[in-house]
């Protein structure tokens, strides 16, 4: 299963990621015209001290503790990519409180939303792989350690 | 202000419309052109700041942003041009020597461009290199002047130690120091790769790129920086560096605020301390002295190594070339006026030396003169920009190509020539870690490789279309190549006809 | 091939069905379900009246998922007794299930106090189920001052829920704050503030006496009219068919880290349950969501025969009112780190080296990042505790170990 891995090593903190998923899930054909003079709700978020950065996104974990603890059932795993059904998420923050990884968050809606790899919006891979200057976020398939 | 104002050399134009306040250029610009004005998310660019690395314009998403040169200029004059008053103004300011980095970049001739290559037609076919053998491989170093057998009449087949190069490029010299670890390890990386070999400059080998030591040329330089046993040990060739073509006759100078960390243990130098590289190598002052120098390294390496020496083409380069040819060096590499530079004093690099296409002639004509070509093999370098350039120079009778100005573009450097500020925003002329790290390897490397592969492809295509199936047949083949617009001086000394001759 | 008796259709049995499946595609699995819908998450009936949810989307799973379980679900029965000698399970109906194993999945009831006269309300409902919503919204057709007995959890969302829909809430309670069980008074006043401001009125440290039809007797000796009555004084588990074959109980019933009862073959999961909370070192009930799927999850899993064990349960909640989120989790016990604004807390409790418990009011950004913490027991001085107390961020940690989290398959 393809996934996104992040090496601190070569992460800018540019947070083009940040502006890229944003855009991405924005439904809209022009960058511009779609994240200007607004807040952007991006589904990976750059962590940053001292000389740190990293991107932080949804880890598709094996075993994710968000699709066992959302009260609404809204959350799943098919096909190795955790998802939201945004129409069944009531906003309770559940998933907020047991995500290990800090890697959802609420839209401007208040409804919760999460990296999804981009395999349902118009870029179709993720965004900010793509998008990144610098290699310090890749999709691909790796072992889990042993 | 007033007399010592200088209206900024470039504007930042940011397209209003287009620009979503990201900040990405506030936070890519380590001159700090960008800035949000205070609270707001309006950001304000100081032009005065702006070296047109384009950095920003390159990561902006939504392509808000471009860099133009100001048109605010001093009323014209053909003598008196912008730049040149600008150059007073500047030195009248801070009364110090100007420094300037990468190649030379006045508009001199440019004899690659003034020279046209062959191909053939009807009486001669031309060979298709997708579908016939073609032959890239070089190698470097003496060659024997005829074979020779042993007392059983058995073919002697122990050679003078060559380099084997996939193709007839190589990474010229760049010091750990003056480019950064990361553009080393690309370097390194896609030397490995491709079959060929980078060359470290006179900052020493980084522990970590011993294993890439069958693809790296170590230089032993005026300074001595960080030459050790090891050192000597872990290449493939020595150079021994006399001379730089941005700036020949005069020595390095790495100021100690770069020589922290990995960098002075590298150089073998203490951290702060000032690296200086001595105009001469102060045990070199006759071919005599050369000599010694080229066998105290093959001794050390037990002959093992082809030693190299590189010197800055110079006016009497041919003479210099053949003294170096009987100091017993195996190869010798000639650097071009037009060759780049971490740093280097603006009148040196604007106005000493000479053109590689030039020196490249005129050495291999009295090498050949001398019947001594065969004793060394021909790098040049100083401005080897295309696979064209390539092709040109193997025909003018080099055996391969030094190219280093050519790898950094490909690293992503955009040529903004101030290598000397340390603040290169892509990562390759610094040792700032916040910047170094802007060049990921992995990225860098696979860029290289992508270069040298399209060269490696033209490199076929125009030799196939001469009719010749491999460098060493085209290697000092000046009938394949003719010049456009040269006097008859010109091209008497670079010893090729005139177009349509 | 195995029989799984399931008692109880929430989200526990969810739960358990799926740990069933994962190990065991075959077995048999009957689900006995009291009530009569599919199985729903009991948190989401206050989202119903408040309209962020509706019938169609509130089920847990999806329409065919029982049957593509290969579930047999009897609904509107229940388990009326269980013999473990025998393996067997009788229904009210008299029907008689045998078992390989069962679980109890039977969740809790509104405990309904007796107070004198609650006979002689007209409208009185408790808050556990949708039927209960469902009578709720009812009896709200038109506004009606609604009274809410109870400033818990349940009291509170119930009052949320109800508030687009009641012509006044009051909510009273025995306590001097609200969610008592889950807040300390200073933070409960930043929330209580805000519940105020959005039109809830709370009569606290304060109960009623007595009912006089649609009149509250306090025992402040205030009296409250009211159209609507909601129980809402807290839940009790439902462990006595456990207890009567044989199950130890307490508070509830009581299970291993396997969720397996003190009788062999019968497993409980969920609400009706007393398991370990590891930031306190003891037994309690932890009545919520993520642990009821976990705990069946696991016990589904020991049925089938394979190994699971349930062994870091916490409290923890998440729980927002009119867009402020309140997050808790852990046990409030040692040293507390304290950010506060007028509209926000941030309280961290620390005891032998380990983060313990936190309350979050208002920002509750990465929050998951300090239940981590107390979840997997992570030493304090392993990495950069002072920066993640004042943001939950893995900056604090170390290369080594964001190079695992972010660099690895997790």
């Amino acid at each position: 299963m393809k996934r996104i891995y992040v090496n601190e090593a070569w992460c800018l903190g540019c947070r083009l990621c940040e502006y890229n998923c944003a855009f991405a899930n924005s439904g809209m054909q022009d960058m511009a015209s779609a994240l200007k003079g607004k807040p952007i709700f991006p589904r990976i978020h750059i962590e940053q001290a001292n000389a740190i950065t990293f991107a932080v996104s949804c880890r598709h974990c094996t075993d994710p503790i968000c699709v066992k603890s959302c009260i609404a059932g809204a959350i799943r795993k098919t096909d190795g990519v955790v998802q939201i059904d945004q129409t069944k998420c009531v906003g309770c923050l559940t998933c907020v409180l047991v995500c290990p990884y800090g890697a959802l968050a609420p839209n401007e809606n208040g409804v919760m939303q999460k990296c999804e790899l981009c395999l349902r919006n118009a870029c179709g891979e993720p965004a900010c792989v793509k998008g990144c200057p610098n290699r310090a976020i890749v999709y691909e398939e790796r072992e889990a350690d042993a | 202000m007033g007399v010592e104002y200088l209206y900024p050399e470039f504007e930042v134009i940011r397209n209003e419309s287009r620009c979503i306040a990201c900040g990405v250029c506030v936070r890519q610009c380590a001159n700090e052109v960008h800035a949000f004005l205070g609270g707001t998310q309006t950001i304000l660019s100081d032009d005065a700041k702006c070296v047109n690395c384009q950095r920003c314009v390159s990561l902006c998403p939504t392509h808000a942003l471009k860099i133009v040169k100001s048109d605010c200029r001093l009323r014209e004059n053909a003598n008196w041009d912008n730049d040149t008053i600008r150059e007073i103004y500047k030195q009248a300011n801070s009364g110090g020597v100007l420094l300037s980095s990468m190649g030379n970049p006045k508009p001199l001739p440019v004899y690659w461009d003034k020279i046209l290559i062959n191909a053939s037609q009807v009486t001669n076919p031309p060979i298709d290199p997708l579908r016939e053998p073609m032959e890239t491989r070089v190698f470097l170093g003496k060659r024997p002047q005829k074979a020779e057998r042993d007392a059983d009449g058995k073919l002697c087949c122990s050679l003078p130690p060559m380099l084997e190069l996939s193709m007839p490029v190589l990474f010229s010299a760049m010091s750990y120091g003056s480019i950064s670890y990361n553009a080393h390890a690309s370097l390194a990386r896609a030397a490995k790769a491709l079959g060929i070999y980078y060359n470290t400059g006179e900052g020493g080998l980084h522990e970590d790129f011993y294993v890439y030591g069958d693809n790296t040329i170590v230089q032993v330089a005026s300074g001595r920086f960080g030459v050790h046993e090891n050192y000597l040990e872990a290449a493939k060739a020595i150079e021994i560096k006399m001379g730089q073509g941005a700036k020949p006759g005069i020595g390095g100078h790495l100021p100690g605020a770069k020589i922290v960390g990995d960098v002075s243990r590298t150089r073998m130098i203490p951290e702060g301390s000032d690296a200086i590289s001595p105009a001469p190598h102060h045990d070199i002052y006759s071919i005599e002295d050369l000599r010694q120098l080229v066998y105290s390294l093959k001794e050390a390496t037990n002959y093992k190594k082809p030693i190299i020496v590189k010197v800055a083409a110079v006016h009497n380069i041919a003479a210099i070339a053949s003294g170096i040819a009987r100091s017993g060096a195996d190869i010798i590499a000639i650097d071009g006026f037009r060759g780049g530079t971490g740093a280097a004093p603006t009148r040196i690099r604007d106005n000493v030396g000479i053109p590689i296409e030039l020196a490249l002639a005129a050495v291999d004509q009295r090498l050949r003169d001398e019947g001594i070509r065969n004793d060394v093999s021909l790098i040049v370098g100083g401005s080897v920009r295309s696979a064209s350039d390539v092709v040109k120079a193997i025909a003018l009778g080099a055996d391969a190509c030094y190219i280093a100005t050519a790898a950094l573009l490909a690293l992503g450097c955009h040529l903004c020539r101030t290598c000397q500020t340390g603040k290169c925003n892509w990562g390759i002329a610094t040792q700032n870690p916040e910047l170094v790290r802007r060049l990921n390897p992995d990225v860098g490397s696979e860029r290289l490789i992508r270069l040298m592969t399209a060269w490696r492809h033209e490199i076929k295509e125009l030799m196939g279309g001469m009719g010749i199936n491999s460098v060493e047949a085209l290697r000092g083949n000046r009938l394949m190549l003719r010049g456009i617009g040269l006097t008859e001086k010109e091209l008497e000394i670079l010893g090729i006809a005139h177009a349509g001759e | 091939m195995n029989e799984y008796v399931i008692i109880g259709n929430g989200v526990a049995a969810a739960g358990c069905i799926e740990g069933i499946r994962s190990a065991d595609a075959d077995g048999r699995i009957t689900v006995i379900s009291k009530e009569t819908h599919p199985v729903y998450c009991r948190p989401l009936i206050s989202y119903y009246l408040e309209g962020k949810t509706d019938l169609a989307r509130m089920p847990y799973r999806d329409a065919d998922f029982y049957e593509k379980n290969g579930c047999r679900v009897l609904y509107g029965r229940t388990a009326e007794q269980a013999d473990a000698a025998n393996r067997t399970v009788t229904l009210d109906d008299g029907t008689v299930l045998p078992y390989t194993s069962v679980c109890i999945a039977t969740g809790s009831a509104p405990f309904v106090p007796p107070i004198a006269g609650l006979d002689t309300v007209p409208v009185a409902c408790t808050f556990m189920t949708l039927d209960d919503a469902l009578a709720l919204e009812q009896a709200t057709q038109t506004p009606r001052h609604v009274l809410i007995i109870g400033a818990g959890l349940i009291g509170l969302k119930c009052a949320e829920g109800l508030h687009g829909r009641a012509a006044s809430i009051t909510v009273c309670d025995l306590a001097d704050h609200v969610l008592p069980s889950i807040l300390d008074a200073d933070s409960a006043s930043v929330l209580q503030t805000h519940l105020e401001q959005n039109g809830i009125q709370f009569r606290l440290s304060d109960t009623v006496e007595c009912f006089c039809g649609n009149t509250a007797h306090m025992r402040s000796g205030e009296t409250i009219r009211f159209d609507v009555l909601v129980l809402a004084v807290g839940v009790r588990a439902n462990a006595a068919l456990a207890k009567d074959c044989g199950c130890e109980t307490n508070r509830g019933i009581l299970v291993d880290v396997s969720m397996e009862t003190t009788v062999s073959g019968i497993y409980a999961a969920g609400d009706c349950t007393e398991g370990t909370d590891i930031s306190a070192g003891q037994k309690r009930v932890l009545a919520i969501l993520p642990n009821a799927y976990m705990q069946g999850f696991a016990a589904g899993m020991n049925m089938a025969g394979a190994e699971a064990s349930f062994d870091n349960a916490i409290p923890m909640n998440a729980i927002g009112f009119f867009g402020l989120h309140t997050m808790t989790a852990g046990t409030y016990d040692g040293e507390v780190y304290t950010e506060e604004t007028e509209t926000s807390r941030k309280k961290l409790y620390t005891k032998d080296g380990l983060l313990k418990g936190f309350i979050l009011i208002g920002d509750t950004t990465r929050a998951g990042l300090y239940t981590a913490l107390i979840r997997n027991r992570t030493p304090l001085d392993s990495f950069d505790f002072d920066t993640m107390k004042k943001t939950a961020t893995f900056a604090s940690l170390s290369a080594d170990m964001r190079k695992r989290c972010f660099g690895g398959v997790v």
